[in-house]
């Protein structure tokens, strides 16, 4: 829809205008929940990887949510988790889910469309 | 309702006699169990394979619904492609209300949606959520029995297949561990039975099913590939899914063990009774009515059919080519009113055309129906049209299977067959002729521009029958037998036993005629001879009356004589003879 409205202003706009559009507002802020089972030496990797990408490039705008499955199974079926560990981001919208401990932090700023910091300034 | 306390009473002794071997989980699923011995391995997961389309869903959810209304075993459902919603719709069209039985907390529909577009992988990961909330699911409702359809799914959604591959046999392990009897489905993959080789992980039980289109027919097939610890049947049953469900027919598994029957029914024609030693056919018995078009196949098999509700016996007639409507009336033309039999619920018509299912689905629809009505007789009419529903192998397959199920439930079948023009009277289309009890051949003869009915019975097992050819008569009072003349010129039916019938009459009055005359003959020769005996006895009378009289003159003439001499002697004054004339003279004198 916006981008048919933009096609009819015809005006041509920069790359920064763009991904600034496309992208998530700055100011937002992030909720994300990591959904574990247990204090299993995974999860814990995962919440470290976690923890480490959010201070590097959303340092003061987001939220992290754990929700340990073994003690509340029944919301596993909410987000569909199946893999354990995933992260699901709530917000900003759309959803998005990434399995797997983090580990490689390219694919998991991939994974949640953040713009490194380091590029992005 | 009682028919699923029947099943379930059988089934439980199916079980208790299989607990002695490999424990098993009942499917409740008609055929079945019976095929597998018992259901699925209990405390294991079974595998179904099959291309799209082919019933593994409904199969699956069969299993669970079955264990939780008629075995109380609660059970869940981890649906990977349908939603809860779509899954309640399509099971509702068979009859099973999913949503009362998730009320009632028997059942659990957990639907798995994997969303690849909003997935993305980094690192390492397992399949611990599954798991829980699969633990989830058993724990809340006690579950026994787990379906998960269709776990392939997981490799649509998930991209590292090594992680996959081991989740899979860990969750293979862990539903073994927990002692649920899991059912997972899978496609079938080219040249392998699974797309992504799980029947690499679930090695207790796989079970195939496929749906083949012959000759635009559509056959449904089942088959065990592999079942450890059973000794399951290994072919390919066909099997159905229709209103109330799925069903497998286990047929060729029946064998010859069934009772056999002393007890003789008529064939509702007192001279066919007659020709079977007087009292018909045996109860349970097959027997196979053949002949070519129009020799009163149909009729012979509804005045049996009409015979039998007469004795109040429930009968089902299974028309392959009229519509009930028009087998009523047409049997009311040799005054069968069958329809007082179906509207006292003792006969059931079911007409289909050969040629609208496949023929497993035929035999499929027969055995529910016989299952449902328990008929003691069934009539096919014509079984022969079923080779239009497949080949000739199978048709036949189809038939001993069909024969061996009626007989074991002490059915009296019936089966017509065309004999098409210019085979031989003495073959059937579907070759049964060597397994059917009793055989009525029906043909018919062309004499005197005429074309007559005739029957014989060309074997029926265990009784003496007679070796007669009797002409096939239908009147409006019914099916009636006559005996038939059988001359230099062939056999005589018709007008021609007609006219032969008047002839032998004036004949047998020819013969009587001259047999009275000779007797009138005879009498009066006796009669003249006893009278010219009379005439001679009264002619001897009188010449004997005649001698006598004679005689007596004759004595009286000597003694005039003698005397005249005495007197002329004496007048002569002679002696010639002293003593004599002595005493005479003395006498005289005195």
């Amino acid at each position: 829809m916006k981008k048919s409205v933009r096609a009819k202003e015809a005006k041509p706009l920069s790359l920064q205008e763009i991904r600034e559009k496309n992208e998530p507002a700055s100011n937002e802020v992030w909720q994300l929940r990591l959904y574990v089972a247990g204090q299993t030496p995974r999860s814990v990797a995962a919440f470290a990887n976690l923890k480490r990408i959010c201070e590097d490039h959303l340092a003061g705008r987001y939220e992290i949510e754990v929700v340990d499955l073994m003690k509340h199974p029944q919301l596993a079926a909410g987000d569909q988790i199946l893999a354990i560990p995933t992260l699901v981001r709530k917000l900003p919208q759309p959803l998005r889910k990434i399995v797997g401990d983090l580990r490689d932090t390219q694919r998991a700023l991939v994974g949640l469309q953040i713009r490194p910091a380091a590029m992005g300034e | 309702m009682s028919k699923t306390g029947i099943r379930k009473t059988k089934a439980d002794q199916e079980l208790g006699k299989e607990n002695r071997r490999l424990p098993k989980a009942p499917t409740g699923i008609q055929g079945l169990d019976e095929i597998t011995q018992g259901g699925f391995p209990r405390g294991r997961p079974t595998l179904i394979c099959g291309s799209a389309g082919a019933g593994k869903t409904l199969l699956a959810m069969e299993f669970l619904i079955r264990g939780a209304t008629e075995y109380n075993e609660p059970g869940v459902f981890m649906a990977f492609e349908e939603t809860a919603p779509e899954l309640t719709q399509n099971v509702r069209s068979l009859g099973f209300d999913l949503d009362e039985l998730a009320k009632e907390k028997k059942l659990v529909i957990d639907f798995v949606r994997i969303e690849r577009s909003e997935i993305d992988e980094t690192g390492d990961y397992d399949l611990e959520g599954l798991f829980i909330r699969l633990g989830a699911a058993l724990d809340a409702i006690g579950a026994k029995r787990v379906v998960l359809d269709t776990i392939e799914n997981l490799f649509a959604g998930l991209q590292n297949e090594g992680i996959l591959r081991a989740e899979l046999r860990r969750l293979f392990r862990w539903l073994k561990d927990r002692g649920v009897s899991a059912v997972i489905t899978a496609e079938r993959g080219e040249g392998a039975l699974t797309r992504h080789g799980l029947e690499e992980y679930v090695s207790d039980c796989v079970i195939l099913l496929d749906h083949r289109v012959i000759d635009q027919v559509s056959t449904r097939r089942l088959r065990i590939v592999k079942y450890r610890g059973t000794a399951h049947g290994t072919n390919e049953y066909p099997f159905l899914i229709d209103e109330d469900g799925f069903s497998v027919l286990p047929v060729t598994s029946l064998g010859l063990q069934h009772e056999v029957s002393e007890e003789r029914i008529s064939t509702g024609v007192p001279r066919l009774d007659t020709m079977l030693s007087g009292k018909g056919f045996y109860r349970g018995t097959t027997i196979l009515v053949s002949g070519t078009a129009g020799t009163g196949k149909t009729s012979l098999a509804a005045s049996f059919v009409d015979a039998a509700c007469r004795r109040g016996e429930r009968c089902l007639y299974f028309s392959f080519e009229e519509s009930p409507g028009q087998l009523i009336r047409n049997m009311r033309s040799i005054g069968l009113n069958l329809e007082q039999w179906t509207a006292k619920k003792l006969l059931q018509f079911h007409s289909s055309r050969a040629s609208f299912y496949g023929l497993e689905m035929h035999l499929a629809i027969i055995h529910k129906i016989v299952q449902e009505f328990q008929p003691e007789v069934v009539v096919l009419d014509p079984v022969g049209s079923l080779i239009q529903a497949g080949n000739r192998r199978d048709a036949q397959t189809m038939m001993i299977r069909l024969i061996d199920f009626l007989k074991q439930r002490q059915i009296t079948a019936l089966l017509t067959n065309l004999t098409s023009g210019g085979q031989a009277l003495e073959r059937t289309d579907v070759e049964i002729s060597s397994i059917v009890d009793t055989w009525l051949l029906m043909r018919d003869i062309e004499l005197d521009g005429e074309r007559n009915r005739a029957l014989y019975v060309l074997k029926s097992r265990g009784m003496a029958h007679s070796n007669q050819l009797r002409e096939f008569l239908l009147t409006p009072q019914g099916v009636d037998l006559l005996d038939v003349y059988v001359g230099p010129e062939g056999v005589l039916t018709g007008s021609s036993r007609l006219s032969q019938e008047s002839r032998e009459k004036a004949e047998a009055l020819a013969r009587r005629q001259e047999a009275e005359r000779k007797d009138r003959d005879r009498m009066r020769k006796r009669e003249a001879l006893e009278a010219r005996i009379v005439a001679l006895r009264k002619e001897f009378e009188v010449e004997d009356a005649e001698a006598e009289t004679a005689s007596v003159e004759y004595g009286l003439r000597e003694e005039m004589i003698a005397h005249n001499r005495e007197a002329i002697s004496r007048s002569r004054q002679a002696d010639l003879v002293k003593d004599g004339v002595d005493g005479k003279r003395r006498k005289g004198a005195r």
